[in-house]
């Protein structure tokens, strides 16, 4: 079936109940999203369907026929990060890293709605992603300093 | 002729109107220093906090993210919205001025001290059942909580429903004041539960149907309503539970907020069987036994339906319906599973939710999951929301509907998932004020801030 990601259109060989993690990874390379329990309680498998993240791994293929998928590779690139991947950069967010390409999708969802999230917003839209690092409080910062919260003065806190 | 019309008019106004007047007139009742929290016997403030619990009281009086009973919760209406008020013992926006009379005149009449007629969004039509032993311990238990400063918004009511005096009218047609009367013919628990069920606990607040003007039909006590974009299923002999249920499953689910054979609490019922699973069990069995009796669950016909009910999850639904390939993709790995509930999925032949009267409830928890909640062992799933869009939700629910239960396709089911999207009405998905609101739930912008 044909599966539009990150703004292109991929001709999938795979049955119609795969989960749309599967094809990712194992089909298109996009190794972004992360397995991580299966059961969408950790989030690390989060992308975007049209505008809203979903997780990937209970997203079979078949309920995607003219709908747009978004992973963390649609938002920049190595040598051009977007400006939310850079925040994270900036803010050093990520510890082991698993769950950041789960968090910068959902944190994405977020800002494309609400462009200036209150703290409380934040951490209400994020509350089914996941991290056992325990870098929460840089991850919030860093959608901060996305959505324009944080500049140079508001990090003398740190 | 026409002149002594008008006049037997005039008079008759005058006669009806002075009734009403008088009617409508409480006094109020002098305020009092706040009593010390020493002065109440701890046994019974302990009392009243379980009695507490068992009406739900911290439910509605307190905001989301708001402390415990200080009010300011909006509380829908299809006349307005009504705000909980403050009942922690402040004296200026509490209830702390407010002598023991004061306050039990509030639960037998719907009056507060001041003398003004409270909206039946507070129940006093079931606190009236109230025993005055229980009045005091419910006392109690409130004047010595830590006091709060806050006052309630604003009602935001549609004319005339916000004029009080009218309320006195509305009570004359619809509250019967007085205590509960037990039933010698059946048992002491049965007797407890009866006492509960139908005064503090307010069953019938929800699970029954409501008339025009907000009052609940009694002649239809339990045949099922509504609450918060959730349908409070029926508790009578109408129940669509495919399994009868029983004493010993109603205490289960009343203390841990689901059974693996009749599904989960959610909305504004997680919140009950949340308070209830702190409450003695004796109780909770006295609840269960009444209810159970209510549900008549032990008529042949209802045990008829529960066996065709277990053989209907073993019948396969078309499988070319468009939805089946939805459930098999995407549900049927939890809920056609191994594992057992909670943390495996409910058996959805068993479920009351494909066989209710509509499937609002369904949706809801297909669009919001079960979010997991703090230290508690209750089943888990996630929400489908962006994952489904109207079509394939539609598809999935016909799919579900024809293969898990013996009920005819659900009405207005394009209605209902467009109403539980957009919110209408406010949807309540966590349970407890502590943890976040669902989408646009009730306060969903002040939690947390």
């Amino acid at each position: 079936m044909k599966l539009n990601v990150n703004g292109r259109d991929h001709d999938v060989d795979a049955e119609p109940d795969t989960p749309l993690l599967y094809v990712l990874r194992d089909h298109l390379e996009l190794n972004g999203a992360k397995f991580g329990c299966g059961l969408g309680q950790c989030g690390s498998c989060t992308v975007m369907v049209d505008d809203q993240a979903v997780f990937s791994c209970l997203t079979p293929i078949l309920l995607l026929e003219g709908r747009r998928v978004t992973t963390v590779e649609g938002l920049g690139s190595l040598e051009k990060p977007g400006a939310l991947q850079q925040a994270f950069i900036d803010e050093q967010a990520a510890q082991c890293g698993y769950c950041i390409a789960g968090m910068i999708m959902r944190a994405h969802a977020l800002l494309q709605r609400n462009a200036t999230p209150s703290r409380g917003e934040i951490i209400a839209a994020l509350e089914p992603n996941l991290c056992r690092c325990g870098t929460h409080m840089r991850i919030i910062r860093a959608i901060e300093r996305a959505a324009g919260k944080r500049t140079a003065v508001a990090e003398g806190g740190r | 002729m026409l002149r002594k019309t008008l006049l037997v008019l005039i008079i008759a106004v005058v006669i009806v109107g002075g009734a009403a007047a008088a009617l409508a007139w409480r006094p109020a009742i002098d305020p009092v220093r706040r009593p010390a929290a020493q002065s109440f016997d701890p046994a019974l403030v302990k009392r009243g906090g379980e009695l507490a619990a068992i009406g739900n009281c911290a439910t509605c009086h307190t905001r989301p993210g708001g402390q415990p009973f200080a009010g300011g919760a909006a509380v829908p209406t299809p006349f307005g919205t009504i705000y909980s008020t403050n009942i922690t013992p402040d004296e200026a926006t509490g209830i702390g001025a407010w002598s023991e009379a004061a306050f039990r005149r509030a639960l037998h009449e719907g009056v507060d001290r001041g003398g003004r007629h409270l909206y039946p969004a507070f129940p006093y039509d079931h606190f009236t059942l109230i025993d005055d032993r229980d009045v005091s311990a419910l006392y109690a238990f409130l004047m010595t909580r830590a006091p709060v400063a806050a006052n309630a918004p604003e009602n935001d009511l549609r004319f005339p429903f916000n004029l009080r005096p009218l309320l006195a009218g509305w009570k004359l047609l619809f509250l019967r004041t007085g205590r509960f009367q037990p039933d010698p013919n059946q048992s002491t628990a049965w007797n407890h539960g009866a006492y509960l069920v139908n005064g503090l606990a307010h069953c019938g607040a929800c699970h029954t149907p409501r008339n025009t003007l907000g009052a609940e039909e009694r002649q239809r006590g339990f045949a099922g309503g509504e609450a918060e974009g959730w349908t409070a299923y029926a508790l009578d002999a109408t129940s669509p539970a495919p399994m009868a249920w029983d004493a010993d499953a109603l205490a289960f689910y009343l203390q841990n907020g689901w059974h693996r054979d009749h599904g989960v609490a959610r909305g504004p019922m997680s919140e009950v069987t949340e308070n209830l699973s702190t409450v003695p069990a004796a109780d909770v069995r006295a609840i269960a036994t009444y209810v159970a009796s209510v549900a008549d669950a032990s008529s042949d016909q209802r045990r008829r339906k529960a066996d065709s009910a277990r053989e209907q999850t073993k019948q396969a639904a078309d499988a070319r319906m468009p939805g089946a390939a939805i459930y098999a993709a995407a549900c049927a790995t939890c809920h056609d599973g191994s594992r057992p509930p909670p943390y495996g999925g409910i058996d959805l032949g068993l479920s009351t939710g494909p066989s209710g009267p509509n499937l609002r409830n369904v949706i809801n928890v297909i669009l919001w999951g079960l979010p997991a909640l703090d230290e508690q062992r209750r089943p888990i799933m996630p929400g489908f929301a962006g994952t489904l869009n109207d079509r394939q939700l539609a598809d999935l629910l016909a799919y579900v509907r024809a293969r898990f239960s013996d009920k005819p396709p659900a009405p207005d089911l394009e209605k209902h998932i467009r109403e539980a999207r957009a919110g209408e009405p406010r949807v309540t998905i966590h349970p407890a004020p502590t943890t976040e609101p669902g989408p646009r739930g009730p306060g969903h912008k002040e939690a947390r801030e």
